[in-house]
């Protein structure tokens, strides 16, 4: 008997389901709905946060913090990872600021912005930024440190255009370090973008999480933790997988 | 015209060429021959303007193509995209006619990587050959194809040679090769490696 395959897509729901299934139990075990309530709990609330306008408004700011923080981040770091992979000087120059903001905590930088810039949405984006570009910067140099330099003395000999070569020798090269740094990328900046609402802002998920967590109200944090989960699973699975396979067509081709 | 003067060429404090003075006038071809390891690419190199760190001077024209010892094609470029991009004139139409004349055109739209080494070969040559070059550097052009298509490569670049008449340089380790194409043959010997005066040349 020969065992097929099982299809990824069918590991990825069983996987879930066993998540599910271990909060199912360990909410039958701590048998109180104030500390974790069952998963069919959440229904309701769910239900009447949607039909009443406030979780999609909420998840539509911290969207866009979100996909600010990421637009902003990932092109400040491809431009500063190119230089850095590139330029040997500029690496010299700017290697130990990269260790120094790679080290220091997300808090500490998205507490100074609020104080040096105030409380204001500027503050968030800049602190969220700030928190992501030392890595992304660093993926990517680690993709420019490694350009083929056949393929740029080809193009250096047939006189290619420099946004030519950008787009067509360049970037293919660097897309699977792009493809890494976005997906780690945006898993990192939703959960800071969720601290600095919590810290400094009036609306967004971080907002209402502190505001249940104020109340104790464990189901409607739950509420608001697992419908951006949600949002960010189908980020993942609709957009970043299916660009990754995209960019990486012509390897198994 | 191609007119190099190249004093001393070295690697980490080794020198690997050393007064290698040459000049290939329009339409003429130089084939350059020398054992493994010589110094032959490093040279096409230098002449092609991909390296300059070398003491000397070197004089090329402003159109100069070159099929390097390696494809070195865009792997996730389709076949013909990889001539449009460095031909945009071309357009699809030039790029498949190009293909058809090395003999791959129903290759055109499949990725480099999904081509063998000598179909690959023929791209690289078939981008070297278009855009009407003034200077035409080859490095081993014929390598890895079976006597048939070198046969038929080799008289492909004659016809090139004879319609557009390039400044063309070509390396090889053929001799009959070299004797078919070349109006001039250098020799490179020695390390670092100079120019060997040539016994059999006419
Ligand atoms: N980037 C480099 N750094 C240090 N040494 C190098 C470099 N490139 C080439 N060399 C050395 O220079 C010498 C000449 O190399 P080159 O590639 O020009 O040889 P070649 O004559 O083309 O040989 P082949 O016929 O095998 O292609 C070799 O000894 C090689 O080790
Ligand atoms: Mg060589």
């Amino acid at each position: 008997m020969t065992k097929a395959p099982i299809h990824p897509a069918t590991i990825r729901i069983l996987s879930l389901t066993a998540l599910l299934g271990l909060w199912i139990i360990a909410a039958a075990i701590s048998a109180d709905a104030t500390i974790l309530p069952q998963p069919w709990a959440l229904i309701g609330p769910f239900w009447k946060a949607i039909q009443s306008g406030t979780l999609p408004w909420h998840l539509w700011m911290t969207l866009t913090r979100v996909l600010w923080a990421f637009i902003l981040a990932m092109s400040l770091g491809l431009l500063l990872g190119l230089a850095m992979g590139r330029l040997p000087a500029v690496d010299r120059w700017l290697d130990p600021w990269l260790v120094v903001f790679l080290n220091l905590p997300a808090l500490v930088l998205i507490v100074l912005c609020y104080l040096w810039i105030g409380l204001n949405e500027t503050a968030a984006i800049a602190a969220v930024t700030l928190n992501k570009i030392p890595s992304v910067t660093t993926i990517i140099r680690e993709g420019a440190r490694a350009l083929d330099p056949g393929l740029a003395a080809m193009a250096a000999v047939f006189r290619m255009p420099p946004l030519r070569r950008l787009r067509h020798v360049v970037l293919p090269q660097l897309a699977p370090f792009i493809a890494a740094a976005a997906r780690s990328g945006i898993a990192v900046i939703w959960k800071i973008v969720l601290v600095v609402e919590f810290l400094g802002r009036s609306n967004g998920i971080g907002f209402q999480i502190h505001l249940y967590f104020q109340q104790f109200d464990v189901a409607m944090v739950l509420v608001y933790a697992l419908s951006f989960i949600a949002v960010m699973l189908c980020v993942e699975w609709l957009i970043l997988q299916p660009f990754e396979s995209r960019v990486r067509r012509w390897r198994g081709a | 015209m191609i007119e190099a003067d190249i004093r001393v060429k070295s690697f980490g404090g080794a020198p690997v060429l050393r007064d290698i003075r040459f000049r290939v006038a329009t339409g003429e071809v130089l084939a350059i021959l020398g054992p493994s390891g010589i110094g032959k690419s490093t040279l096409l190199r230098i002449v092609a303007g991909i390296d300059s760190a070398f003491e000397g001077t070197v004089a090329r024209p402003e159109r100069l193509s070159m099929a390097f010892q390696e494809p070195t094609l865009l792997p996730w470029r389709t076949v013909a995209e990889n001539l449009t991009l460095v031909h945009p004139s071309l357009g699809r139409e030039g790029a498949v006619a190009a293909l058809a004349r090395v003999g791959i055109e129903d290759r055109a739209d499949l990725f480099p990587r999904q081509l063998s080494l000598g179909q690959q070969r023929r791209v690289a040559l078939a981008r070297a050959f278009a855009g009407d070059p003034e200077a035409l550097i080859l490095d081993e052009p014929f390598a890895s194809l079976d006597p048939a298509t070198a046969d038929e490569m080799l008289a492909l670049t004659e016809g090139l040679i004879a319609g557009s008449r390039p400044a063309t340089i070509f390396v090889t380790h053929s001799e009959p090769e070299a004797a078919r194409l070349a109006t001039r043959i250098l020799r490179l010997g020695g390390r670092p490696a100079t120019i060997r005066p040539d016994k059999e040349a006419g």
